[in-house]
């Protein structure tokens, strides 16, 4: 069976597009082909710089010739009708055959779809595929309308059969079809005629092309290790710039360069952000002293002196970029070393805008200062060196460095606070008050640092909670379910029980404030006080609302009195959502956290992930999972009797009206139960309570299975009933059994 | 490839070689707008005639200005006054790149011994209402030119595609005459009976205007003038298509755009006293943003811009 080849010529196509380029071509014109009748072998796609390929193998010569059935009017319709029904399918009327349908004679037309030979179903497919090719960004030139990555200039598009290859003709927007190519841009820019796939391949490494990119990412690994090993040097891994230099070049070729020694005392991440971002250099690290000495850079030819001349440029413009880079370096460290130190840049930030409506970055930086303050004790962190750490973990962002280097926040800000001769708890609380950034990246376990990373990340949750920029489907601009992600981690992978209720009321009131002009800070810091004590939700929060009615404007109180208390309840069922996210990925069921978040005390997420974790644990075991069925047979009679007899069944079941074995047993394990349950439930040891409830299934299951709670006798029914609400309320001290599927 | 000619000399030798080199290829070689601007792109010949229908090609160098880089003279490669050679063909030929290859022979870049990439870099001017994709072209890892195909300019789609190249003259030629100090560069050659250096041209100016960029412009005789270039422009674009003393049909684009260019520049001088807030910032962008569509609106009503009597 023939093969296809298919080759897409262009101007440089971006490193970054290439990838999910050929994946898309060999997607759209795979489809194409099947949903055509034309079935395949198997197919494989490249990219280069400058070309797309795609190879088919073993695809049929031609479509498979088909007959399609129409079902048409009735056979007495008019004439019309059935007129109208044979030019719609067109057919003729010997086409029509009459059949016998429970809804009376119906007209059916046999349509013979003929098969159509491969070039023809290939050119269709191929030039809807150019046409509508889903690039990320695309552009017209010239005069044509053709939409590409960037000028389009040939398409080779070749079938291979035993009798040779043959071209098949089309054109898109003037650019013809061929069987030709060309080599690398400057060592072999003839043109080459192609026969096959293999020979596409092989011709196209005689002209100095690899055509696959992961031959060219392992070329470019093994020469640089090896490079860098001869001289007892290792390279810096980065799979990422790995995978764009692949895409940059065609013929890969390493070279090693030297940094000039003016330049080794940079801390080594400015030096490969620097390389990295700006030239695109891989970092060569001494492993004895793990600082970057040298770089390998990735030419896209050979020269006549081995790379000599290319080297030096590539030297000679490094030591440029950082020569500004030192100049960053050493007019950051004046700033910090100087007298008014890194004070100076959180004063510049004073005209940085955050959002423009929650201000200025360093009125941001106020805010987070006063919850690491109010957060520190929770964390064991000390209050005054927690609210110090806030003050100057972002000043950083004013520095030249980071102004050059966005991606080295924080980072800097360490350097700068330990030359500014902070401690360093507060020197790395600046590295670290913007962790976790990914669902795999580092918590912070030092007490400032989880002091100020907390505080970072409820600040931005309730600021934009206050302002409604909540994230929707798929857009988070501001990134907000990493920063409650962050939160979760924080907390519960540091086992830190904090109440967040009272932190994100006070928060949301602040960053309310913030948006509003007349809430003066004195109304702010009475209203914090009292959500400390009260929590929003306290009648509290309503006094010091009317108290502050007459010097605030209606409306605000209203945004205040009504707002605050609600968006704190939707920002804390935000996290609850994203804590199922996070446990549902260390496999705890939605239905268990549901059950677990019905209980009191669910702001303190750590608590509530401990509940989770023993409630599903349990029920992994066969008592637990039984002894869901029997709480919930229990709770469903009880809750019926409540119903019926308008009362609730909470209290004094007593042992002497048990009529059965079963019954006392059941009174006995509940008692045995309770004398473990108790204790451990003080001590939230959610685990102990747990398995104690767990061994209640067996004198739970014997009870229903022997005892008819409902009896005749009005005294011993009251007595069940209530011996049930003891089950009910044992069982539901750790998590709401009720709401756990089963 | 054609033979790789002599190894120029001079910077002036590097700016003759490219304007020989651009004449060659069929470019009028047009000289610079007698305006301040801050990049080529702003020259008439780029800006309003990458737009409309009419075939263009042309290249010049244009002095460019950015205040906020002056550095008195003293920075290696930055400076608030500097050379941009620019090329603008439309439509795009097909072989751009090469005859772009073929201008850095031109210049004494061997092709034989250098690495020379395209690598991607989308340009945006938010000023101008315009973008286009493109690239920066790597010279052993040294930034050379801006390739740009033009997609849109001062909110019109552009048909055809315009092809931009944009060098920056100084950079360039510093890296092929092997110079680590903008201002030991040779101007002149260095055989001349009087050699001048780039220093010697442009150190004191360097000096005096970043003085002046930074502390000494007066600041709300630059927002005056911004805000008179900003009324005059629009005036002018409100007069009638027809000229009543001649009567004929001369929409002034040119005065107008000239106007835009104006205020542009009075932003720029601004923005170096520093007294544009981050939020302001984008707000006075905006401004010169409709000052520069409503020329585009306003040229593309014209004979160069495409118009014709049938049409209309």
């Amino acid at each position: 069976m023939p093969d296809l080849l298919i080759e897409l010529f262009s101007e440089e196509i971006p490193a970054r597009m290439q990838t999910r380029a050929a994946e898309d071509l060999q997607k759209m014109i795979t489809n194409g082909l099947v949903e055509a009748g034309l079935t395949y072998a198997s197919a494989a796609a490249f990219s280069t710089p400058r070309r797309l390929a795609l190879t088919v193998e073993g695809m049929l010569a031609e479509s498979p010739s088909v007959v399609e059935e129409r079902k048409g009017p009735k056979a007495d319709a008019p004439e019309k009708a059935i007129e109208g029904f044979l030019r719609g399918a067109g057919v003729s009327r010997d086409d029509l055959e009459e059949r016998e349908t429970p809804k009376g004679k119906i007209l059916f037309a046999k349509i013979n779809k003929p098969g159509r030979p491969a070039t023809e179903i290939v050119a269709e497919v191929l030039e809807h595929t150019i046409r509508h090719f889903p690039w990320p960004k695309s552009m017209r030139w010239g005069n044509g309308s053709l939409k590409w990555v960037r000028p389009l200039h040939s398409i080779l598009c070749i079938i291979v059969s035993e009798d040779g290859a043959e071209v098949v003709p089309m054109q898109v927007d003037g650019i013809e079809s061929g069987n030709t190519t060309s080599g690398h841009r400057f060592l072999a820019p003839d043109e080459i005629t192609i026969a096959s796939f293999d020979d596409y391949e092989a011709k196209l490494k005689r002209a100095k092309v690899v055509l696959r990119a992961d031959e060219r990412a392992e070329t470019i690994w093994h020469d640089a290790t090896n490079m860098a090993f001869a001289s007892g040097l290792e390279v810096v891994d980065d799979a990422g710039l790995l995978a764009e230099v692949s895409g940059l070049v065609e013929w890969p070729v390493v070279l090693m360069g030297r940094i000039a020694d003016d330049f080794l005392g940079l801390p080594p991440e400015v030096l490969q952000t620097s390389m990295k971002e700006h030239q695109k250099f891989f970092s060569v690290r001494n492993p004895k002293t793990g600082r970057i000495e040298r770089f390998v850079t990735v030419a896209n030819r050979t020269t006549a002196d081995e790379g000599a001349t290319i080297l030096a440029g590539n030297e000679k413009v490094l030591s440029a970029r950082l020569a500004d880079a030192k100049f960053f370096w050493e007019n950051d460290l004046r700033v910090a070393k100087s007298d008014a130190g890194m004070a100076t840049w959180v004063k510049a930030l004073e005209n940085v805008t955050f959002h423009n409506k929650l201000g200025t970055q360093a009125e941001l930086i106020e805010r987070m200062a006063v919850l690491s303050r109010e957060l520190a004790p929770m964390v064991g962190a000390d209050p005054v060196q927690a609210e110090r750490a806030a003050r100057v973990a972002k000043a950083d962002l004013s520095s030249e460095m980071v102004y050059e280097f966005p991606e080295l926040q924080g980072l800097m800000g360490r350097y700068y606070a330990q030359a500014a001769g902070y401690p360093d708890a507060v020197a790395a609380a600046a590295e670290e008050h913007y962790a976790p950034l990914g669902p795999s990246d580092d918590v912070p376990t030092a007490p400032v640092s989880m002091a100020v990373a907390l505080a970072e990340k409820i600040d931005k949750l309730t600021g934009f909670w206050a302002i409604d920029e909540k994230p929707t489907g798929s857009k988070d601009p501001f990134a907000l379910r990493r920063a409650a992600l962050g939160v979760i981690r924080i907390l519960v992978e540091n086992d830190l029980s904090v109440p967040l209720d009272r932190f994100i009321g006070a928060q949301l009131v602040r960053n309310k404030g913030q948006a509003h002009d007349d809430i003066h800070d004195g109304l702010i810091a009475d209203l914090v006080a009292e959500i400390a004590h009260h929590g929003v939700f306290g009648a509290a929060f309503r006094t010091i609302m009317e108290k502050a009615d007459h010097i605030l404007h209606p409306e605000t109180v209203e945004k205040l009195e009504v707002q605050v208390p609600h968006k704190s309840g939707d920002l804390l069922s935000f996290l609850h959502d994203r804590l199922k996210v996070y446990l549902r990925d260390q496999g705890v069921r939605h239905d268990v956290i549901d059950a677990c978040i019905a209980m009191p005390g669910n702001d303190d997420l750590t608590l509530l992930v401990k509940r989770a974790r023993a409630l599903s644990e349990t029920l992994k075991t066969d008592d637990g999972e039984n002894l869901i069925q029997g709480f919930k047979r229990a709770n469903n009679i009880l809750s019926q009797a409540e119903e019926a007899d308008g009362v609730e069944y909470s209290y004094g079941a007593d042992i002497k009206f048990a009529e059965t074995d079963e019954e006392k047993a059941l009174f006995k394990a509940l008692d045995a139960a309770e004398a473990v349950i108790a204790p451990a439930m003080e001590k939230q040891d959610f685990t102990t309570a747990m398995s104690a409830m767990a061994e209640l299934r067996g004198p739970i299951d014997a009870f229903f299975d022997a005892v008819q709670v409902n009896s005749d006798n009005a005294t011993v029914r009251r007595n069940r009933l209530n011996l049930l609400s003891r089950i009910r309320t044992i069982c539901t001290s750790v998590a709401d059994l009720a709401r756990v599927d089963g | 490839m054609s033979k790789t000619p002599e190894k120029p000399r001079s910077f002036q030798s590097i700016i003759l070689a490219l304007q020989n080199y651009w004449a060659a290829q069929g470019c009028a070689v047009l000289q610079p707008y007698d305006m301040e601007v801050g990049a080529g792109t702003f020259h008439p010949a780029t800006t309003l005639r990458s737009l409309g229908t009419q075939p263009w090609a042309a290249a010049y160098v244009q002095p460019s200005r950015r205040p906020t880089d002056g550095r008195y003279g003293e920075n290696p490669n930055r400076l608030q006054h500097y050379y941009q050679y620019q090329v603008l063909i439309k439509p795009s030929p097909p072989n751009l790149q090469e005859l772009y290859l073929g201008s850095l022979e031109a210049i004494g870049i061997d092709m034989e011994m250098h690495d020379i990439r395209f690598v991607e870099d989308d340009w945006e001017s938010p000023t101008l209402g315009a973008w286009g994709l493109g690239w920066e072209v790597w010279c052993d890892g040294m930034e050379v030119s801006q390739f740009t195909y033009f997609q849109q300019v001062g909110g019109h789609d552009c048909h055809p595609v315009s092809g931009e190249l944009t060098y920056g003259l100084e950079r360039l030629a510093m890296y092929v005459l092997g110079v680590d100090h903008v201002m030991d560069m040779p101007f002149n050659d260095p055989g001349s009976p009087i050699e001048l250096t780039y220093a010697d041209v442009f150190k004191q100016t360097e000096e005096e205007y970043a003085r002046w960029n930074f502390d000494t412009a007066n600041t709300e005789v630059l927002l005056r003038q911004f805000e008179e270039a900003e009324a005059h422009c629009k005036a002018i674009l409100d007069q009638p298509a027809v000229d009543p003393k001649t009567g004929k049909r001369i929409i002034m684009a040119h005065p107008a755009y000239d106007q835009c260019i104006k205020a542009s520049h009075m932003f720029n001088l601004l923005d170096a006293r520093g007294v544009i807030s981050v939020t302001e910032r984008q707000a006075y962008i905006g401004r010169v943003r409709t000052l520069a569509k409503m020329c585009a609106d306003a040229f593309v009503q014209t004979r160069a811009g495409g118009w014709t009597e049938d049409a209309a």
